[in-house]
This record gives C-alpha cells, sequence and structure tokens, in this order.
C-alpha cells in the first residue's frame, strides 16, 4: 500500500492480462500432471481423485453463475443430483450401459430442467436467487427422498459400470475406475474446460460479466440480461448434470444426500476455498475441498467441525480464495519490484 | 372434524416453534441484512441443552410439573451465545451477501460436531415429562396439554416482541437502525451495541424454540439442517423481514405439512416447497415483504 502510485502506472494492465491466459493454463496444467498421476500415486489417490474430477466439472459451470454472473445458487446440487439418477435410472432400470448415453442423457435432462426452473429463478438477483434455487432443490430433494418406488428413498440407486466407448472392461472396481474411466473423464474434464473456457471468453461471456458489473447499465447498451442470464442458468446445470454422473458412476450410488442443500452450500464452499474470481479457482478449490476432507476425515470423527472452521477463516481472513491470494501476492510482489 | 381439529392443532403446534426460530431470523435479517443459516443450530442448541437442564432439575429434586418454566429459562441463558458470535459475524456485515451466507454455514457445520462432541451421535429425548401436564380435550379431539402451553407461549413471546419494537424506546431504535444504521448511527446510536443485541435476542428466539419442542420428540444431529430450509420457507411464505410474515408463514408451513402427514405423506416436505415457490412467483417479496430488492 505504501507505493499507490506505481500501483496504479504499472500492475494494473498486467492483473488484466495475466489471468487471461493463465486461466486455462494452470487448468491445463493440472491436468497434465494428473495423466501422470497413475505412474507414481496410489490407487487410493487416484480414487480421490474422480471426485475432484466430478467435482470440477460442476464447478466450471457453477463459476459460470457465481464467478462471472454473479448469480449466487444455493440449490446447485439438484443438477449433481440430476446427473447421478439419470445415471441410475438408464444403468439400472432401462439396461443403458454406454457412457456417452449417459452424459449426454444427463446434460439433456440437467438442461431442461434448468431452463425450466432458471426461466423463474433468473429473474431475481442477490438473496431471492438463492433462495428460489435452495426450493427448487429441496422440492427436488424431498422428492427423491420420499417416492421410495422410483428413486429407491434414501436408499437411494445403484450405478452400474457404464461401458466407455462401447467397450466393455473387465477386472475388479478399482482397476477400472482408476484406469480407463481415469482417463477417460480425465480427458471429459479438459475437452470441457477447454469449452468452458472459450465461453467465458466470447462476447456472451463478456455479456454475462457486464451484467454482474451492473445490470442496468449492461440493459441500457442493448445487452439481454434475462436470456443471457438463462443461458448462464442452463450451461452450469449441464456442466453440473455431467459432474454429477461422474460422481455416481465412482461411487456406484446415487443418493438423495447428492441434492440435499448442505452439498449445495459445500459447491459454494469449493468456490470460495479455490478462488471465484479466477478461471481455474474453483477447480483448485474442489481439489483443496477434496483432499482436505479426505485428511481431516482420516485424523477425527469431528471433521465437520474442521471444515466449518475452515470456511469460518477463509471468509473472514482470505476472501479472494486459494488462487485470488497468490495473484495478490504475485501482484504485490510485482508491483513492489 | 375431528380429523380436521387434529390436523390443525398439531400444526399449529409445529407452528408455534417454527415462529419462533424464524421471527429471529427475521429480526437478525430486519437489522444486520444478514441470512444466518446457523439458525438452525440455535434451535438443536437449545433442544440438547433443555434435556440437560431438564435432567438436572429433576435430579436436584424439583417436581415435574416445573420443567417447562425450566425449559423456558434454559432456552435464555443458552442463548446468550449468540453475544460472542455476533462478534465474529460484526466484521463481514459490509460484505457481500455470499459471504454472509458462507460464514452462518461454516458455523452450522461447527455446531454439528459441537453437539456430537457433547451429546452423541445418538437421538436423545426426554422422558417421562411431556405428558406430565396431562391432556385437554379441545373439540373432541385429546391433545397434550402441554402442546397448548407451547402454543400459548409462542403468542405471548410473538405478542411481547411486537410490543417491544413498536412501543418500547430500544425497540424503536433498533427499527431506526434497520431502515438506515448509517443515518442512526449520525444520530448518535451505537449501532454496533444494537447488533449485538438483536443478534442475541435473535438467537434466543431459536434456542427456546428447540427447549419448547424437544419434550415433544427427541433432539439429534440432524434437526439443525432439517430446520434451517423450513425456517427459510416460513420466512419467504412471509415475506423476508416481516414479523407477521413469520407469524403466517410459520402457520401456512405448519398446517401445511400437518395435513400433508395425515392425507399424502410423501408429500410433507414436497407442498411445503411447492407453495414456496408459488409464493416467489406471484409475490417474490412474499406476503408481507417490501417489494423485492
Amino acid at each position: 500500500m505504501s507505493n499507490q502510485s506505481i500501483d496504479i502506472a504499472g500492475p494494473p494492465a498486467v492483473r488484466r492480462s495475466m489471468p487471461r491466459f493463465s486461466g486455462l493454463w494452470v487448468l491445463l496444467g493440472l491436468i497434465a500432471i494428473m495423466t501422470m498421476m497413475p505412474l507414481v500415486a496410489s490407487p487410493y489417490a487416484l480414487l480421490l481423485m474422480l471426485p475432484f474430477i466430478g467435482y470440477s466439472i460442476a464447478l466450471l459451470g457453477f463459476n459460470l453463475l457465481f464467478g462471472t454472473t454473479g448469480l449466487l445458487s444455493f440449490g446447485h446440487a439438484m443438477f449433481l443430483g440430476l446427473g447421478a439418477y439419470t445415471a441410475a435410472t438408464l444403468t439400472s432400470k432401462f439396461g443403458v450401459l454406454s457412457f456417452e448415453v449417459l452424459l449426454l442423457t444427463a446434460a439433456l435432462v440437467s438442461g431442461l430442467v434448468a431452463l425450466l426452473t432458471g426461466a423463474l429463478c433468473v429473474r431475481y438477483t442477490r438473496i431471492f436467487f438463492g433462495m428460489l434455487t435452495l426450493a427448487f432443490g429441496m422440492l427436488f430433494h424431498s422428492f427423491l427422498f420420499k417416492f421410495y418406488s422410483i428413486t429407491g428413498g434414501d436408499q437411494g440407486m445403484r450405478v452400474l459400470r457404464p461401458l466407455l466407448l462401447g467397450m466393455e472392461w473387465r477386472g475388479g472396481k478399482t482397476a477400472f475406475l482408476t484406469g480407463p474411466f481415469y482417463y477417460y473423464v480425465l480427458t471429459l474434464f479438459a475437452l470441457l474446460g477447454i469449452a468452458m473456457w472459450r465461453i467465458s471468453q466470447s462476447p456472451f461471456g463478456l455479456h454475462l460479466r457486464a451484467i454482474r458489473e451492473n445490470a442496468g447499465k449492461a440493459a441500457y447498451v442493448g445487452v439481454e440480461i434475462f436470456r443471457m442470464r438463462l443461458a448462464a442458468f442452463v450451461v452450469s446445470a449441464i456442466y453440473g448434470g455431467v459432474g454429477g454422473t461422474i460422481l455416481a458412476v465412482t461411487t456406484g450410488l446415487a443418493d438423495p444426500e447428492l441434492a440435499y442443500w448442505t452439498h449445495s452450500g459445500n459447491l459454494v464452499f469449493m468456490a470460495v476455498l479455490g478462488g471465484s474470481g479466477t478461471f481455474a479457482g474453483p477447480a483448485i478449490g474442489a481439489l483443496a475441498f477434496v483432499l482436505l476432507q479426505d485428511f481431516v476425515m482420516s485424523i477425527t470423527q469431528y471433521w465437520r467441525f474442521v471444515m466449518g472452521g475452515v470456511l469460518v477463516l477463509l471468509v473472514l481472513f482470505m476472501p479472494q480464495g486459494l488462487s485470488g491470494t497468490i495473484e495478490v501476492l504475485a501482484n504485490r510482489r510485482r508491483g513492489g519490484r | 372434524m375431528a380429523g380436521l381439529v387434529d390436523v390443525v392443532l398439531g400444526g399449529t403446534f409445529h407452528a408455534a416453534v417454527l415462529f419462533l426460530v424464524a421471527a429471529g431470523l427475521q429480526l437478525v435479517f430486519g437489522v444486520q441484512k444478514i441470512v444466518n443459516l446457523a439458525c438452525g443450530s440455535f434451535y438443536a442448541l437449545g433442544a440438547y441443552f433443555g434435556i440437560t437442564a431438564v435432567s438436572i432439575a429433576i435430579s436436584l429434586g424439583m417436581p415435574p410439573l416445573m420443567f417447562f418454566p425450566v425449559l423456558i429459562v434454559a432456552g435464555l441463558a443458552i442463548g446468550l451465545v449468540g453475544f460472542p458470535i455476533e462478534r465474529v459475524l460484526r466484521t463481514i456485515y459490509r460484505r457481500d451477501e455470499s459471504y454472509q451466507l458462507l460464514i452462518t454455514f461454516g458455523l452450522l457445520l461447527m455446531f454439528q460436531d459441537v453437539f456430537r462432541f457433547l451429546w452423541g451421535a445418538t437421538p436423545r429425548t426426554m422422558d417421562n415429562v411431556y405428558l406430565a401436564y396431562g391432556t385437554a380435550h379441545v373439540l373432541g379431539v385429546r391433545v397434550p396439554t402441554y402442546n397448548l402451553l407451547v402454543i400459548t407461549a409462542s403468542l405471548a413471546i410473538a405478542l411481547g416482541l411486537g410490543a417491544f419494537l413498536e412501543r418500547t424506546k430500544i425497540g424503536r431504535i433498533v427499527r431506526a437502525t434497520a431502515e438506515n444504521r448509517d443515518m442512526a448511527e449520525g444520530l448518535g446510536i451505537d449501532a454496533s451495541k444494537i447488533f449485538a443485541l438483536v443478534f442475541t435476542v435473535g438467537c434466543m428466539l431459536g434456542t427456546v424454540g428447540g427447549a419448547l419442542v424437544v419434550p415433544s420428540g427427541a433432539a439429534s444431529l440432524d434437526m439443525a439442517v432439517e430446520l434451517v430450509v423450513e425456517s427459510f420457507a416460513v420466512v419467504v411464505i412471509g415475506g423476508l423481514g416481516s414479523m407477521r410474515g413469520a407469524l403466517v408463514g410459520a402457520l401456512i408451513v405448519g398446517v401445511m405439512r400437518a395435513a400433508a402427514i395425515s392425507l399424502m405423506p410423501e408429500l410433507e416436505m414436497l407442498s411445503v416447497y411447492l407453495v414456496v415457490v408459488v409464493v416467489l412467483i406471484v409475490r417474490p417479496a412474499g406476503l408481507f415483504g417490501k417489494a423485492a430488492a
């Protein structure tokens, strides 16, 4: 803060251009490291990476809504639930095992539901948007929980092992998940990451950012606020559905907890932990969350206390999240010469 | 007819408790503009502490008939934890809503394990006192007298709270701070004291609600997160920040649930959320709320 004049002269240009290039590269760098992981890491560590990938994909979408458009959804777990239950219904009730079909159907179902609920939700902003999405999420959860004959109630539904690219994979569950499935979803993660990068850098992404900064001004210069917000909602739901499908195949189970509101809270937690202001932030948050939760659960049964405490401290002292804080520190160093 | 009375009475009992928690939520939202997800934890805290307080009171030789006042006092006393919590929340009043929601979500998670540590993971019940006051006949339906006591107590608290906010000097200051904090401070009001008071009272409403409900059921680890969404439903239906809204919203949610349980149990919570969605679509500000922000 002491050399404010220098700060104003130099870094803003740097700050604006640096994340433009770093965001995607950080993500792809992370994915590149993960392609090497099966060579060195234990099967347990690889199994941990699968929920990370699922959550990361969901959060890429979530952050289009939260970070880019400025809409905080507290019911986003609904789309993870939709993806998971689509996979469960197709595999165990209809015998459809092709993973590609599962993903496409999950994306389609989530997108359609988002189109309907979003048309109502995106008319509101701020806390009202959060509450309406929460209400829809809980509506879906209580449907899952109570309609035992369709959804299996609190028992959930089994998700059978899918075929990848039409091929059947033999061997144990762990071998399947850490082998072909791992590479498959990692590739998917990379492709969806690049797609989201293109979306966020497109004119559409700029419209969303303009809406976040000042909806009134954006409308004045011709941004169609309702349609743009709805489109962002649908895209984020599709990513959520795909993420949910991956989570469900990983655990082999779709259960109502996936759609419960505390799960939505966890998604927000991950996004803020990594830093919702940056492109790769939420993925980093998902990684940190999954690793932290696994670590804390292994040492104490009171892991919720620790996670809650981390969240409180995070909000109080590190509101930009991990990636935001690193960026600030980097900029400060550069500004200070 | 008897079935209808049963539903209305059962629903009103639930509504009476729900109102207390929702009123706490409304008070804090009205003044501090924070949606407090930890309100469910206060409710659960009141329930657990109520059990402990009553069992201590009985072991000290207090007659079982005294358990109702014991519960109220226990609820009020443990509600004082709101004071230190407000100290933490104080730092984020001017921050974005997402952070306020998240920090209270963090508190909710922490509280859940505090309960697990202090009272264990299995649900705790309070035995042998629920029917200590016997049962009463209302329009041909037998109800525990305790339920009627709780309904009366909740109504009394509602009226007292209304009188406090409308008629007393401090109440007027609270309303002024809610309306415009900076202006109130400009007029020489210490807003931080008002905030501490309001949050503590809001917390007490939750803990008293929890203490009053526990004789009829059990205190469990899930009750906090479950009640959060229910009291959310109440404030959304009634309108954020409105006390009247909390009362009407609690009645709607309480009776709706009781009706659904006796007619179609699958629709228990579904019906509540349906009402929420319909209200938000038709009147986004809720029945008694001001225009949506």
